[in-house]
């Protein structure tokens, strides 16, 4: 009996090995490599010396650094930010396309699209749309007497940040949506009839029915959407590249700077891991929130 | 009276997402092919005053001095990375989703691929740019391949284990007790019930690695493995001469990730939930 266990504990292991290596060999290995860089005063283009041991003095740096503190509340404001409308839009919209009306499908298809967009041509469909010179956002906002002339909303350090959380909040809201309407189709009809007919208000049902269906996708969309904010890079780096005055310099794009910029691989291994903790903290949520949605799931089933 | 308000406010608010999902990427459209002059008009007439379609076609030609020669290599490159690195992962996280499905006990390992698929892409970047670097596969397509492994992996092994746990398992230990091997079972009974999903998964790992920027733009350096989001940026990077011809490219390389996403409609919820975002 006991063999046959072994046996068949061998057989899971032989499945999973290729996967494993492969994912130890990309990941496990280049972050313990990161940690020990950031130990380091490694330069990016090697001089041929084995860099040296420097101890904590990256990260004492980096927590002392008014560059990087500036750039760790830039990032924390983008994500809450980001994150909190995309929630509000998200929820909104999800609550729009559970209703009845003409043309319902056509507009949940429309909603996948920003979405599906490549994160970087939506970067640059945003560059072009607030250009300087002719931007359809200038024109449409002269045109309606908002603004008396054309400004440069990402060569403005007061602006540029924000049209950027723009740029991430149309594309991102439809992850929201979709999950949050996933939940909502979900819903039988005849419990919101069921409350009707006992007299409930529009807000209690809210409350008591539709809340409770969708808190579960909503709070997995919107760990999901913080985890993704905090890192974010792609957008800033075609959109403004951190500037003007390094008003959009968010973390990531800080580390990238000082290892491949300023080629010190040390120091931005040592910001890399900093920002690598941040994140745990949110993966973390993340890892637990999935955990309880699968020990459900399973008690579902049996 | 109180539902005519209500059905007004419906129709209103669908015309606002609308419009407001259309309007930034029709501005792209149009300046696609609208001529320079006619966008710099002040106040601007939305609609070029003559449509110009001769961008796509300059994309479109390999004849020297066009921007298709990078566009088309930037192109081909995109295709053979995103393709190459979803069958790899495929093949390999088609036996690791079964024996997460199957077999019990392992799913420490199944989390910590997820977790660590959620790390900033900043943490592992040095050290697989110095792996790259010492076998040479810096601005190489099977060097972009190797890395977007790390990311499609344990999406898809995620992915096709929720799938797996959802097909019936007697038939499977019936063909066991008739002496069928695990890989014969995995083979001929398990991937033909799961073929329909098989395709979805993969595709959601092909737009992930199709979409990619960070890593590719720090691997490549020139048309010989740089892949269209670094050629688009680098193209906004430039001083560049004409902006329309930066839409149209921007709209080619959205072709495919749109047209994926509207098939995938019904499967994109539930990949969406198993952690397919996209940063």
């Amino acid at each position: 009996m006991l063999s046959l266990r072994q046996r068949e504990q061998r057989q899971a292991w032989v499945l999973l090995a290729p996967m494993l290596l492969v994912m130890l060999l990309l990941t496990a290995w280049p972050l313990l490599r990161t940690i020990w860089l950031s130990f380091t005063d490694a330069a990016l283009i090697g001089s041929g010396e084995a860099p040296g041991w420097v101890g904590l003095e990256n990260y004492l740096y980096a927590i002392t650094d008014a560059d990087f503190q500036s750039s760790l509340w830039r990032t924390l404001y983008f994500t809450v930010v980001s994150v909190a409308i995309e929630g509000v839009i998200g929820v909104l919209v999800a609550l729009l396309l559970n209703q009845k009306f003409v043309g319902r499908n056509m507009l949940r298809v429309l909603v996948i699209l920003p979405w599906a967009l490549p994160t970087i041509v939506n970067a640059m469909m945003w560059r072009l749309n607030f250009n300087p010179d002719y931007g359809s956002i200038n024109a449409l906002l002269t045109q309606l007497g908002i603004i008396d002339g054309y400004r440069s909303w990402l060569g403005s350090p007061d602006s540029a940040l924000n049209a950027v959380m723009l740029a991430d909040i149309w594309k991102n809201y439809p992850l929201v949506t979709l999950l949050v309407l996933a939940a909502l189709q979900s819903i039988p009809d005849d419990l919101y009839e069921a409350a009707r007919l006992d007299g409930a208000s529009a807000w209690r049902r809210f409350h008591a029915i539709t809340f409770p269906a969708i808190v579960g996708p909503l709070s997995v969309a919107l760990v999901l959407r913080t985890i993704d904010a905090f890192k974010i890079f792609d957008i800033i780096y075609v959109m403004t590249r951190g500037g003007p005055v390094d008003s959009t310099k968010t973390l990531s794009f800080y580390v990238y700077q000082e290892s491949f910029s300023y080629l010190r691989a040390g120091s931005g291994a040592a910001y890399a891991m900093l920002m690598t903790l941040l994140c745990a903290v949110l993966i973390t949520i993340y890892m637990l929130l999935l955990w309880r949605q699968r020990r459900r799931g399973s008690a579902d089933e049996g | 009276m109180k539902a005519k308000i209500r059905t007004v406010a419906k129709y209103l608010a669908a015309l606002l997402v609308a419009v407001s999902v259309l309007a930034p990427m029709s501005w792209l459209f149009l300046m696609s092919v609208s001529a320079t002059s006619d966008l710099t008009r002040i106040p601007l007439e939305w609609l070029p005053r003559q449509w110009d379609f001769t961008r796509y076609g300059r994309l479109l030609s390999l004849a020297p001095d066009q921007p298709g020669t990078l566009f088309l290599h930037a192109l081909g490159n995109s295709l053979i990375v995103a393709t190459g690195a979803t069958v790899i992962c495929l093949l390999l996280a088609i036996p690791a989703a079964f024996s997460f499905s199957r077999y019990r006990g392992r799913d420490g390992w199944l989390f910590a691929s997820l977790a660590i698929y959620m790390v900033p892409p900043v943490a592992f970047v040095l050290p697989l740019y110095f792996l790259l670097q010492h076998f040479d596969l810096l601005n190489t397509r099977p060097g972009l391949i190797i890395v977007y492994c790390s990311l499609i992996l344990p999406f898809l092994t995620w992915m096709l284990k929720n799938q797996f746990d959802t097909l019936p398992r007697d038939i499977e230990q019936a063909a066991r007790l008739d002496g069928l091997r695990v890989w014969q079972v995995l083979l001929r009974i398990t991937l033909p019930l799961a073929k329909p999903v098989l395709g979805a998964a993969a595709l959601f790992g092909w737009l992930l690695a199709w979409d990619e920027f960070f890593y590719a733009l720090l691997f490549t350096s020139n048309i010989a493995a740089q892949t269209l989001p670094v050629t688009i940026a680098g193209f906004t990077a430039g001083r560049a001469t004409d902006d329309g011809l930066i839409a149209a490219v921007g709209i080619l390389a959205s072709v495919p990730p749109l047209f994926i996403a509207i098939w995938l409609q019904k499967t994109l919820v539930s990949g969406l939930a198993s952690g397919g975002s996209k940063g």
